[in-house]
């Protein structure tokens, strides 16, 4: 029998806010321990939460991404267990009536897009960190220390429906979702610190059925790798398990990054019971009409609506416009270059050319180097005006990266300003004439291309310096002489 | 002079013929005769208030920002934080701890330049209508020593009662303001819930919780409100409206006012002695020019049933936070974490709150939810419907307090359902969210019974000022325990 794999994805994804979800502590990230505290995220006695007003907007931001219906009325609830690292005993999250529903995301895999269901985003707050001692978790260690800096973070919770098909589907679903938030600025989702994570849900079904299998759920996937390399593991455990005629247990597993293999934690009877109920200390939130509309008058374009300008506005290739996009600090840059009045082509060849190779050689991003979207348009406009050539933009931007210079102070101070003066291109390129009488010759016999050498000789002669167009142009003239 | 009520005092201080720091300490001259008879307090700040008195002296000296409260002693139950200060919720689990922060109510308090004696003992966590329920000791009745002073707030009510303070806070989630204030014979007013800031008091059912003050007199819990009241940006569940001047409301007129007697609060189950004090209030409401009705409000069957759901539901959440981990008692010798939390959690809570903890998780939990917990909260909304119709007839209610005077120290504490049904006229109203308050209205052999008046939400101006003609027109305030 020809067996079908569904797998759901839920993810969270800790929000870019200034301060936490419900006081005002700062969310930076490699402070010192238990330093961005207060009362009320260590769960002080007495205490009360209120709502970061930024928080919500970015999850509303992302939910009208995800193409979601806003809840007119949502509510919080809590979520209640016992954690060190959850000062209350309880995490207040959304459960009945979450911020947004029913939405989708458009993947490419192979080619082939493919359309998957968001049921749910909502939001809640992150635990904090345990730091254990004589062991690697809390059963079996000496002694176990709590940060509560993380505690109270914003956090967005994505649901996927079981739309997804395949793990390097989920792999690619984790991509695109990791490149919308970043896009739109409400994550800056880096799995491997933990602000994007992701738990998948997983079973098998035969070709045709409607009905759905037994899931398993599946944790710590913390790479994209990881992610298709788990849903993998899981996904050829229970063929196996259901062609050997044996039953899936619903369970939650976990995967070993190590042997790249999933196991038990915890069967369905063993799951915890959370006791969910309406947080009273919170009032429902009911997002005014007008304020979602502001919020989705202000997202700006998406990567796909930018990628059909760049090729038909900017005249870029398909590959162009998607390597730009692919960072979206780079595509970021681009614009502003073009706010510049940079010609567009020009602004994209060196982007993706020169400056990327600059940012891999010294494993940099585009928002580490001195040089500004202003002085790449100050380059371009050089070369287009003719008082430095390519070549020399070539030289002079790789000494404005490292140092971080001016172009113009550069261009002075090498001497390499562009040799426009006909009057002087004249007497080189007589010079030139002079000393290669045989290429002259054999140009004058009616091999024309030979003048590409006599341009390289007048350049050389120049140090790169002369412009070619008129080098071009003058050398011609001088050798129809006699 | 410690016998005297915040306006009085109020009056002397103003003319400078006495100074906080002289009330203060004779408040404490007396407070250290009478309480090791009462037991009001968990603890004593001395030192704090004699330092607070001397600023306060400065204000009144420099007349600067005087309030009604500048220099005057007042007690704070244990269930608010006040930073720096034990804060123990009558718990053994909390009697080690010092909040880093004050409460919204003891900030504005402190602000008034109110003078803070010390933190009142309660019911642990508040749960409970006897104060027999603390985990450090049991307060008495200043009426009686061999009653109890009622509860949650009883060491707020009896301080007041005995003159060990001008004024106290109480908190109230089913009638812990009320009750104690009537079985001590002094003014309690629960507010409309949201009226007043949560922030800083340690929640037991955070959406029946209020805080609000218990005082010697009407015109004292108006002072006081006038403090406590207003929205506070750290509660969401506080409510941003402009708070009246409560002291205006202290009319002596009540003229065409309609008043409702609760039909199921003057049947069955309140003693006849009770049901006498009321019935000549009543016409003395009559006399006084309102008019008076029968009103039946029948879902007050099932006002206990729903708010020994809801209540302990929220409780055994808010409760959680107590397991060792980060203050507090922790349990030592505990060889893992699971150990410490159930060791932890076992010897730092009485027997009440584990009973609490215990019928909310149930009531919580997977299967049972719905059953219990959801079906709670749709009657809680016909309790609430019921009492709008009431309120269709009439500005307001009129009730007992409570079913009978003051118990007997031990009486009812084996059995714990006869002290649930005995807060049944004051239990409705958290439900409602409703405001209401108890003033004495008579004795039954020297022991104070209270009337309960229920008010529309945020119609605290018309309490007050029906609750301040009864006053005056009656002399049950001025009976005082002998003790003092």
């Amino acid at each position: 029998m020809k067996y079908e794999t569904v797998i759901g994805l839920e993810t969270h994804a800790q929000l870019l806010t200034a301060s936490k979800m419900f006081c005002s502590c700062s969310t930076k990230f490699g402070n010192r321990p238990n330093t961005n505290i207060c009362p009320i995220c260590t769960g002080q006695p007495g205490v009360l939460p209120v709502v970061n007003k930024k928080a919500i907007e970015l999850a509303i931001k992302t939910a009208l991404v995800l193409n979601c219906q806003i809840a007119p009325q949502s509510i919080f609830a809590r979520k209640n267990y016992f954690y060190p690292d959850l000062p209350k005993n309880y995490q207040v999250s959304q459960y009945e009536l979450p911020l947004a529903i029913n939405g989708y995301l458009e993947i490419v895999v192979n080619g082939e897009r493919r359309k998957i269901g968001i049921t749910r985003v909502h939001l809640e707050e992150d635990a904090g960190k345990l730091v254990h001692k004589g062991a690697a978790r809390i059963m079996g260690s000496s002694e176990s220390l709590v940060d509560y800096n993380r505690t109270g973070t914003p956090l967005m919770e994505i649901v996927t429906e079981p739309d997804i098909r395949s793990p390097l589907e989920a792999k690619v679903f984790m991509e695109t979702l990791q490149h919308l938030l970043q896009f739109i600025q409400v994550c800056d989702a880096k799995m491997e610190e933990g602000s994007l994570r992701c738990d998948g849900n997983i079973s098998i079904r035969p070709l045709g059925a409607t009905k759905l299998g037994t899931k398993t759920e599946v944790k710590n996937m913390n790479t994209f790798r990881g992610i298709q390399k788990a849903l993998e593991a899981e996904e050829v455990r229970h063929r196996e398990v259901i062609a050997a005629g044996e039953k899936i247990m619903q369970e939650t597993r976990y995967f070993d990054e190590i042997t790249e293999t999933t196991k038990a934690m915890r069967s369905k009877e063993e799951a915890h019971d959370y006791r969910y109920f309406p947080e009273p200390d919170l009032v429902p939130l009911e997002p005014e009409a007008d304020w979602v509309e502001s919020i989705k008058l202000n997202i700006g374009e998406l990567p796909e609506q930018k990628k059909s300008r760049y090729i038909a506005a900017l005249g870029l290739s398909a590959e162009d416009a998607e390597v730009l996009l692919a960072t979206p600090a780079l595509a970021k840059y681009f614009e502003a270059c073009l706010e510049l009045k940079a010609p567009a082509k020009a602004a994209a060849n060196w982007l993706i050319g020169d400056i990327t190779a600059y940012l891999n050689e010294h494993e940099k991003t585009i928002t580490e180097i001195n040089f500004l979207p202003a002085q790449l348009a100050e380059m371009l406009e050089m070369i287009e005006n003719g008082a430095i050539s390519g070549k020399i933009a070539k030289i002079v931007l790789t000494e404005a990266l490292a140092i971080g210079k001016e172009i113009k102070e550069i261009v002075k101070e090498k001497g390499l300003t562009q040799v426009s003066d006909e009057g002087e291109l004249v007497k080189i390129i007589k010079e030139v004439i002079a000393n290669n009488p045989g290429p002259v010759t054999q140009y004058r016999q009616g091999k024309t291309g030979i003048i590409g050498f006599l341009v390289g000789q007048v350049m050389k002669a120049t140090q790169g310096r002369a412009n070619p167009r008129l080098v071009n142009q003058l050398l011609g003239k001088e050798l129809s002489k006699n | 002079m410690h016998k005297k009520t915040a306006h009085e005092l109020n009056k002397l201080l103003a003319k400078k013929e006495s100074s906080s720091q002289e009330l203060t300490t004779a408040v404490f001259a007396h407070l250290e005769k009478v309480e090791p008879k009462i037991q009001a307090f968990v603890t004593v700040t001395k030192e704090e208030a004699l330092k607070q008195a001397k600023a306060a002296d400065e204000r009144l000296k420099n007349n600067d920002n005087v309030t009604p409260l500048t220099g005057i002693p007042i007690a704070i139950k244990d269930n608010m934080c006040t930073k720096g200060i034990l804060t123990t919720c009558s718990s053994k689990i909390l009697s080690n701890y010092k909040p880093p922060y004050d409460a919204t109510v003891v900030e504005k308090l402190k602000a008034a330049g109110a003078v803070v004696v010390g933190k009142t003992n309660l019911d642990e966590f508040a749960m409970g209508s006897s104060t027999e329920n603390s985990g450090l000791h049991k307060t008495y009745n200043p009426w009686d020593l061999n009653c109890v002073p009622g509860g949650s707030s009883g060491g707020s009510a009896a301080a007041v009662a005995a003159n060990e303070a001008v004024m106290a806070t109480g908190s109230d989630t089913g009638g812990s303001i009320r009750q104690p204030a009537a079985f001590c014979g002094v003014v309690g007013l629960k507010p409309t819930y949201g009226l007043v800031s949560r922030y800083g008091l340690v929640a037991f059912a955070s959406s029946l919780d209020q805080i609000g003050p218990l005082t010697k007199d009407v015109t004292d819990t108006a002072i006081m409100l006038n403090v406590l009241a207003g929205h506070d940006k750290k509660d969401s569940t506080s409510v941003d409206r402009p708070v009246p001047d409560y002291q205006k409301s202290l009319v002596n007129d009540i003229k065409n006012l309609r008043i409702g007697i609760i039909k199921e609060l003057l049947g069955e189950g309140i003693e006849p002695k009770v049901k006498e004090s009321i019935q000549q209030t009543m016409k003395k409401f009559e006399e006084l020019g309102a008019k008076i009705m029968e009103v039946s409000l029948p879902t007050f069957a099932y006002a206990v049933a729903t708010y020994y759901l809801i209540a302990p539901a929220e409780a055994s959440s808010n409760l959680g936070r107590y397991d060792g981990v980060k203050y507090g008692q922790r349990s030592p010798n505990s060889p893992d974490l699971l150990t410490m939390y159930n060791n932890t959690r076992a010897e730092g809570f009485g027997p009440e709150v584990k009973r609490r903890i215990l019928i909310g998780t149930y009531a919580l939990s997977a299967g049972y939810y719905d059953a219990f917990y959801l079906k709670a909260l749709k009657v809680r909304t016909v309790i609430k419907n019921d009492f709008e119709r009431a309120f269709q007839n009439c500005d307001l209610l009129l009730s007992p307090t409570t079913t009978s005077a003051a118990f007997k120290v031990g009486e009812k504490s084996n059995d714990p359902l006869a002290m649930y049904l005995s807060d049944i006229a004051t239990i409705p109203v958290n439900l409602a969210g409703l405001p209401a308050i108890s003033l004495p209205c008579g004795f039954i052999d020297n022991l104070p019974i209270g009337l309960q008046l229920i008010g529309k939400a945020f119609a605290e101006e018309t309490l007050l000022r029906a609750a301040f003609t009864y006053e005056q027109n009656t002399d049950w305030h001025k009976r005082k325990p002998s003790i003092i």
